[in-house]
């Protein structure tokens, strides 16, 4: 080991197996079981970063989940993660890691010349600076960002596998610190089924760094004692490396497991991490506290840590912080920390402590190792640029407000820093519980929760063992049996450590009346100073002032230093805390990767399922170019060498027109309707009269919402008296579904009707065209194709060889037409049938594209395109549709509202552009004047718009405010390049205005 | 991710259901005879309270049935399921 500060002896690293890695390109070796931050100060490495806004250098502040500072990027090319912790990042062999935000490089960051000019920018100052002129602010954005960015993302897809669980547990426990295990044993040995997640790589928490002693055991062997216990109980589960991010409602928590990040890249396999969603019947929350750090003078500089940091690295991670150290504290804790500190070999100048006496039993210990203790006093500034070099005290007045007396100057090259400790409240707050604030202790502990759960040890804010001890096993008890089960722990032993109380103390006094760089959130470069201007500008919601000067947004969420933004900003409107309040805590607790998130719900296969129809291959096989219809891949248009898609289209349509085409009809929604009360339910469901229809016969029929705005449209089949087979358009078969079984279930019980989706059951080809009489009955047997016979609207079943088919002769086009269904699997062999069929009339398939075109020539809209839920069948000119006899229907009652029957309503036209050939865009919208000066009038927009070959001209069909009556008029459609389309208003049928075409 | 009981199928995750709006609004039997402000208030004026609400809910990807819940806007907590036509179980009367 060439580890410069590593200690002798002691630690949980395993000092025979050295891991070499590299940091900013430069070679390091540690130790298995260091993390990335240990082994980096095992090197005598503090500075790893640079500020977000400053760019001043930054070192390793703490030991957790918490830290500000060391942020870092991990690996390059695809494998490459942005902004990880380093105090989280287990050391592997070849870790390659390289710090964030500096340019170009660590040591010399070009961007550092901001931190001379940090006067001129405040809070808000991007606000304030780049509002004006708007147009620049891309550019500022741009510029900004590149300056002040974190990690980079990976530019390559993952290569990595993520996994999802679900779980059930009747008590969770989160946190595997002494209290999380002691909850679960509890429970667990009482038969309930328990998961523990833990964050770290080892369960023990923050004790696995103490000197405790737990049943007359050092913590650490009881630590042992308990997992031995725990994983031999069949229905306890125990996840390391796994981190509660979310309490959602009814005890819905997020677990992300992290599976192979502590592995070298080569030996990674399986899984990277898992998504566990479980759902408890009980939580305990063992989340334990944060240190959190007192604000003064350039509390930034590397070698200023958190003293539990500092107690964690010595004592877990066999790693010596520094040679001279200086504690600073307004608490009790800190003073184990200066023991530490002396046992490691570093010599401790002075424990400066705020308070004006410390007599406690440890207070005692720390004078008697012959450290000296200052008392009243507190720390004014530092000096000392990529590494402390010094520190200033002065005395602290008794009211707290003011310091006093000579400026002592003490060398060191560690400051380790306890303004106290904050109970990790994150996931009791997203749990919907207030955190509320505790004078006597100067903490927010959590409040009390609507939901089956309890916070126990430190993360209620009981930092003595013994209590949280009493706490934990009576938390788990009670889960069990809150469960069903008979729990009876007793409490695991310790002694009771007895504490002076805490004097808080947030920002140290300036002596000159103002502090600089007094940093409140390190990774957000948020000064005291900020929160102060933000105060008297005005701002007075902590939520309000957490925005304007971007407190607390960094990736470690203010997890340190928010608690001291809070307490400045009510010092400064002269409130109490209590009444300032905490921002809002909300998942994640720290960051998650995408990957978790998206597990295996990826692409088409699992992510946006594609359904397609049993004709499909085929239409592959004949070059079909597909498009999206909610999930449905549907033939567009089959392209033949050389064709462009207009020549593909424009060829369909002659090909049907003059002869035959066929089309994939399959997608269409079907539900089948039985029951006696059938005929009835449709009357309501459907604008137009039903009890009459014939069996055997179908009608084209609307269903409006209730507000009267068409909904969906279709053709409806009597089959029997009381059956009836419904077409709904493709994208809205699941929704009508829904709509339907709701009336039927909520509103009209007594009806005795039922719904079946068979949408996947058939498939569909439509043959159509003059010709499509001759194909269609070359291939169905026992079905009379006489048009008379056979006529529109009519459905008759026959057989294609052995499969029985259903013909219906409904139209879309305008043409002669027939949809030939029969069972889904045996979709291929009834195309290809038809096909062969056809191919003396040279049968041409079409794709929806010229099925478009074809409707658009006729005016038949399509629910969607040109209908967007504010269109009436009225404003579709379509009125005939509406039963004037029935006494109601769903949405008749609103046809006579005063906005359904106004004048100016947008009504289905026609538009014909003056230039034959200009097809004017679909969504254009439609003006009178394309003169008058910009926001014009507008009267209108186009909703479908094609090029018709059969016309030999382009069509359009559009919703012109007051359109029926405005036949002849000339509109224009105004487009964004400046060009302007004219075009007349027409009726919106072009082809076969007569409808002579329907029978061939 | 709410857990909702569906009084056919049990508790389930909420993944399952779609929410369908508030519960206990009749359609109108004579809906020729209402004066527009009466059709109006049935078609669009809902409660949207702060507390105890009654809602439909269909479990979609499940049994396909509609039910109600009873569920307070604010803490999100559910006091109970129950079928169509029949009261909450709060007691309140709807």
């Amino acid at each position: 080991m060439s580890q410069r500060c590593r200690t002798d002896k002691g630690g949980r690293i395993d000092r025979d197996q050295t891991i070499q890695f590299t940091f900013n390109g430069k070679a390091y070796s540690g130790q298995a079981g260091d993390t990335l931050a240990s082994a980096l100060l095992a090197n005598g490495v503090h500075l790893v970063g640079r500020s977000w806004k400053y760019h001043r250098p930054r070192g390793i502040m703490s030991a957790g989940a918490e830290e500000p500072n060391a942020i870092v990027q991990l690996e390059k090319g695809q494998y490459t993660i942005p902004n990880a912790r380093a105090t989280q990042v287990e050391l592997y062999q070849r870790l390659d890691a390289s710090s964030v935000n500096c340019w170009p490089s660590l040591d010399f960051d070009l961007m550092s010349v901001n931190s001379f000019f940090s006067r001129l920018m405040p809070a808000g100052f991007y606000y304030k600076t780049f509002m004006w002129p708007k147009f620049m602010w891309m550019k500022y954005e741009y510029l900004i960002r590149k300056a002040s960015g974190l990690g980079e993302s990976p530019d390559q897809p993952d290569p990595d596998r993520y996994e999802r669980t679900h779980a059930h547990c009747d008590v969770l426990v989160v946190g595997g610190g002494v209290a999380g295990l002691c909850a679960a044993l509890a429970a667990g040995r009482a038969g309930a089924r328990v998961i523990v997640a833990d964050e770290q790589s080892e369960f023990g928490g923050l004790t696995l760094a103490s000197h405790a002693q737990i049943d007359g055991r050092s913590a650490d062997s009881w630590i042992q004692v308990t997992i031995d216990e725990l994983q031999k109980l069949p229905e306890v589960t125990l996840l390391p490396r796994s981190t509660v991010f979310g309490y959602h409602d009814q005890n819905f928590l997020t677990i992300n497991q992290r599976l192979t990040d502590h592995l070298p890249l080569t030996e990674r396999s399986g899984g990277r991490e898992k998504l566990w969603q479980v759902r408890a019947r009980q939580v305990v929350l063992a989340t334990g506290a944060m240190e959190r750090p007192i604000t003064f003078s350039n509390n930034d500089r590397p070698g200023v840590m958190l003293a539990s940091a500092v107690s964690t690295y010595i004592n877990r991670y066999a790693v010596k912080p520094g040679n001279r150290a200086v504690v600073f504290t307004n608490n009790d804790s800190a003073y184990q920390t200066a023991l530490d500190l002396k046992s490691a070999g570093s010599e401790v100048v002075a424990l400066v402590d705020a308070r004006a006496a410390s007599a406690s039993e440890i207070a005692n210990t720390v004078r008697s190792a012959g450290i000296e203790v200052v008392n009243a006093s507190v720390v004014i500034n530092t000096r000392g640029r990529k590494r402390i070099q010094s520190v200033k005290l002065m005395n602290l007045s008794a009211d707290g407000k003011s310091v006093s007396g000579a400026i002592k100057t003490i060398a060191c090259d560690l400051l380790a820093v306890s303004g106290g400790w904050s109970p990790v409240v994150h996931l009791s707050s997203q749990s919907g519980a207030k955190a509320v604030w505790h004078d006597a202790v100067a903490m927010f502990l959590p409040g009390k929760s609507l939901q089956a759960q309890a916070s126990v040890g430190a993360a209620n804010g009981t930092l003595d063992l013994k209590s949280a001890l009493e706490e934990a096993t009576a938390a788990g008890n009670s889960a069990a049996s809150a469960c069903g089960f008979n729990a009876t722990m007793s409490v695991p032993t310790a002694d009771a450590v007895q504490q002076d109380p805490i004097l808080p103390l947030w920002l140290v006094p300036s002596p000159k009346g103002r502090g600089g760089n007094q940093f409140i959130d390190l990774q957000n470069d948020v000064g005291a100073s900020d929160i102060q201007l933000a105060a008297r500008e005005g701002y007075r919601s902590i939520e309000h002032v957490k925005r304007y000067t971007a407190m607390g947004f960094g990736t470690d969420q203010g997890k340190t230093g928010n608690i001291n933004g809070m307490a400045v900003l009510a010092d400064t409107l002269g409130q109490s805390i209590a009444e300032t309040g905490t921002t809002t805590f909300r998942p994640n607790y720290t960051p998650v990767t995408f990957g978790a998130i998206a597990g295996q719900d990826l692409g088409e296969r699992l992510f946006d399922p594609i359904r397609k129809t049993a004709m499909h291959a085929w239409h592959e096989e004949n070059g079909a170019k597909f498009e999206n219809v909610g999930q449905w891949l549907r033939p567009w248009y089959y392209p033949q060498v050389g064709e462009s898609m207009h020549d593909a289209v424009n060829r369909e349509c002659l090909a049907t027109r003059n002869s035959v085409g066929i089309f994939d009809a399959t997608t269409l929604g079907k539900i089948e309707i039985r029951g006696p009360d059938s005929a009835k339910f449709l009357e309501m469901i459907y604008t137009n009269n039903w009890m009459n229809l014939e069996v055997g016969k179908g009608r084209y029929g609307f269903m409006l919402g209730e507000d009267g705005m068409v909904m969906d449209d279709g053709v409806t089949i009597r089959l029997a008296h009381d059956h009836f087979f419904m077409h709904t358009t493709t994208g809205g078969a699941a929704g009508v579904m829904a709509w339907m079984e709701r009336w039927l279930q909520t509103e009209w019980p007594q009806m005795e009707v039922f719904l079946t989706s068979v949408t996947d059951h058939w498939a569909t080809a439509a043959v159509v065209g003059p010709n499509s009489a001759k194909v269609v009955s070359a291939v169905c047997d026992g079905i009379d194709f006489d048009v008379e016979t056979f006529p529109f609207m009519a459905t008759r079943t026959g057989t294609i060889g052995e499969v029985v088919c259903r013909v219906n002769r409904i139209s879309f086009s305008g043409e002669l037409a027939y949809e030939v269904n029969v069972p889904a699997n045996t979709g291929r062999f009834m195309w290809e049938g038809l096909i062969q069929a056809g191919a003396e009339y040279d049968i041409t398939p079409y794709g929806t594209e010229a099925l478009h075109v074809l409707r658009a020539e006729k005016g038949y809209v399509i629910v969607g395109q040109d209908t967007d839920g504010s269109v009436t069948v009225d404003d579709l000119g379509l009125g005939w549709a509406l039963s004037k006899t029935k006494a109601d229907f769903i949405g008749k009652r609103s046809l006579t509202r005063p906005d359904t029957v106004r004048k100016d309503r947008k009504q289905l036209v026609g538009l014909i552009t003056t230039d034959p050939n200009t097809v004017i865009p679909e969504g254009a919208q439609l003006v009178d004047d394309p003169h008058v000066p910009i926001p014009m009038p507008m009267i209108g927009h186009v909703s479908s718009s094609y090029y018709s070959a059969c016309c030999g001209h382009s069509i359009a069909l559009a919703l012109v405010k007051d359109g029926h009556s405005r036949r002849g008029d000339t509109v224009y459609a105004p487009l964004a390049n400046g060009q302007i389309i004219e075009a007349r208003v027409t009726e919106p049928v072009f082809y076969d205005k007569e409808g002579a075409k329907s029978n061939g | 991710m709410l857990l909702i009981e569906c009084p056919w199928c049990g508790e389930r995750d909420e993944s399952e259901f779609s929410y369908a709006g508030e519960a206990h609004i009749t359609r109108p039997r004579e809906t020729k005879n209402l004066s527009d402000e009466e059709w109006a208030d049935y078609l669009f004026m809902r409660k949207n309270p702060r507390g105890l609400h009654r809602e439909q809910w269909l479990h979609a990807a499940g049994c396909r049935r509609y039910f109600n819940v009873e569920r307070d806007t604010v803490s999100y907590q559910i006091s109970g399921s129950y079928k169509i036509g029949e009261q909450p179980p709060s007691g309140e009367k709807v």
